[in-house]
């Protein structure tokens, strides 16, 4: 049945069903591996602050925002929220979650570890505690993460956290 | 008459509607907060909110709680359902004296209704609220209503201690009279991750927590594990844990409450003992009594919540047979004042030697 798609979940495309293979399943079963892979990928971004801030960042935010997307999306269903909280997660990405829960989950995760509004669907945060037990900062998951942003939309988190945000 | 047991003092105000006395350390002027911090086993019970645009029919539902309990939950738009608003109810209830909770779902509004919502229900004389997410649209009788989820549980919880402690708003705006309140949250530990669950609470404590109200508990050793898991984090000490509870009206209902109402997990075993009764209404009640006694056992629980759906009427037979007041007199309407309750002085007189436990 079709339903209202919550401000990050795109309109028209299925939930993932947790007994086939997704890219977002192996990418959070490989959390630690991400979490290195990452950790590169953030010193990249800040070593490269002077370059991006000579190209200039807006000229630069549509482009990168758009690779961002591509593999983040792939990798993730990234939802680009735009204020990335992926390495406090466990590397799923919270924005799947049909109530846009940044903080954990909520009270009706089903007996078998799936979602209460999509019953294939395995809890977001079910994985995310998962994920964040084979990372070495797993810890971070119990960090509060504020009121999302929601002007941030769309916008490039690589290049917020080139600028110098934390996640 | 003599061992007729009275309302603690500090319960009371000079007017039923007015707030009561400020207590050092208390962040709210609430009783429901008093009754905690005294260490008293708190009784809360939840409203079922009516379809109607009527006083009487909140005043009626509540008179069943009438000197059973100290905290009145009134849900907001509970299982995705629409009915009477919580602010609403809380406020008819603190005008008749009584210690309403605003449950706050993060479904319905977004930070800017949710912060003016909180200073108002302050306004009315509201001391106590539950942030919750809410139940997904999908489940009630709007399945097609927009869901706004612009903060969760836990953001809501920092909102509303900025609120209270730094007296602003999440924008950084200056509030002149911050809202004196005593914040809540929930808890289920009795869905997955369970290994998580109380981690969470320790999040939600950090964010701003004062008190938990759990989803309905119907399997001791898991809420056990659970509890153990708690205090080996010293987190009782750092937030009360009321635990859900509620009387199953027969095995038929408590199937359908498993497979349809979004975290409520009950056992077989449940399922079965109703079964196997001649009267499984009478037996639900029994099982919701037993149960409360078992809790009241646990190290680290603050008290119960009592979720009678349509069985608002049991409430009163299942605080007493349960013997958890021990003497004690929860709020009555006939008390409304410090004055009321000196009519019969001697009450009075042994409420101030039976003081803080």
């Amino acid at each position: 049945m079709s339903r209202v798609p919550a401000a990050f979940e795109p309109a028209g495309k299925a939930p993932r069903d947790g007994k086939k293979f997704a890219l977002r399943f192996w990418s959070n079963a490989h959390s630690r591996g991400m979490e290195i892979t990452y950790s590169i990928v953030e010193k990249f971004l800040r070593g490269a602050a002077p370059l991006f801030k000579a190209i200039g960042y807006e000229r630069l935010e549509k482009p990168v925002a758009a690779v961002e997307a591509s593999i983040k999306g792939a990798l993730f269903d990234c939802r680009m929220c735009g204020q990335c909280i992926l390495s406090s997660t466990g590397m799923s990405c919270p924005m799947n979650c049909p109530k846009n829960l940044r903080n954990g989950p909520c009270g009706g995760v089903r007996a078998n570890g799936n979602c209460e509004v999509y019953a294939e669907m395995p809890c977001v945060w079910v994985k995310a505690w998962e994920g964040s037990k084979a990372m070495e900062h797993g810890d971070k998951i119990m960090n509060v993460q504020p009121a999302i942003d929601h002007r941030l939309k769309g916008r490039s988190s690589w290049l917020a956290v080139s600028r110098g945000a934390h996640e | 008459m003599m061992d007729m047991p009275s309302i603690h003092p500090h319960d009371l105000g000079p007017t039923p509607a007015a707030p009561l006395p400020e207590l050092p350390e208390h962040s709210s002027r609430g009783r429901l907060e008093r009754v905690l911090r005294r260490g008293e086993f708190a009784i809360t019970a939840e409203l079922n909110p009516p379809d109607s645009a009527n006083p009487d029919d909140v005043y009626e539902r509540v008179a069943h709680f009438d000197g059973w309990v100290d905290g009145i939950n009134a849900t907001d738009g509970s299982g995705a359902n629409c009915h009477m608003s919580s602010v609403a109810i809380c406020a008819l209830l603190t005008r008749v004296g009584y210690s309403p909770i605003l449950q706050i779902s993060c479904r319905d509004y977004n930070r800017i209704a949710i912060q003016g919502n909180v200073l108002g229900a302050a306004a009315l004389g509201v001391c106590n609220v539950l942030a919750l997410t809410g139940d997904g649209v999908q489940g009630g009788d709007h399945p097609e209503a927009k869901p706004v989820f612009d903060l969760d549980s836990t953001s809501l919880l920092a909102t509303m201690k900025k609120m209270r402690d730094e007296r602003t708003f999440l924008s950084g705006r200056k509030i002149t009279d911050p809202p004196r309140l005593f914040l809540g949250a929930a808890e289920n530990p009795f869905a997955p991750p369970y290994d998580w669950r109380p981690l969470r609470l320790a999040k939600k404590i950090a964010a701003g927590a004062q008190y938990f109200q759990t989803q309905y508990c119907y399997d001791i050793p898991l809420l056990k594990s659970f509890m153990q898991k708690v205090r080996d984090m010293g987190l009782d000490k750092q937030a009360y844990i009321l635990v859900g509870v509620g009387p199953l009206p027969s095995a038929k209902t408590a199937k359908w409450m498993r497979s349809n109402v979004a975290g409520v997990h009950i056992p077989d075993a449940v399922i079965k003992r109703l079964e196997g009764a001649e009267n499984q209404k009478a037996e639900g009640i029994k099982l919701c009594i037993d149960l409360i006694q078992e809790i009241h056992e646990i190290a680290g629980v603050a008290g119960v919540h009592i979720m009678a759906y349509r069985q608002e009427e049991s409430v009163g037979h299942i605080v007493s047979e349960s013997g958890i007041l021990k003497g004690r007199q929860p709020f009555r309407r006939a008390f409304a004042t410090l004055a009321d309750s000196e009519m019969p002085p001697s009450t009075v007189a042994m409420g101030q030697v039976g003081a803080p436990a």
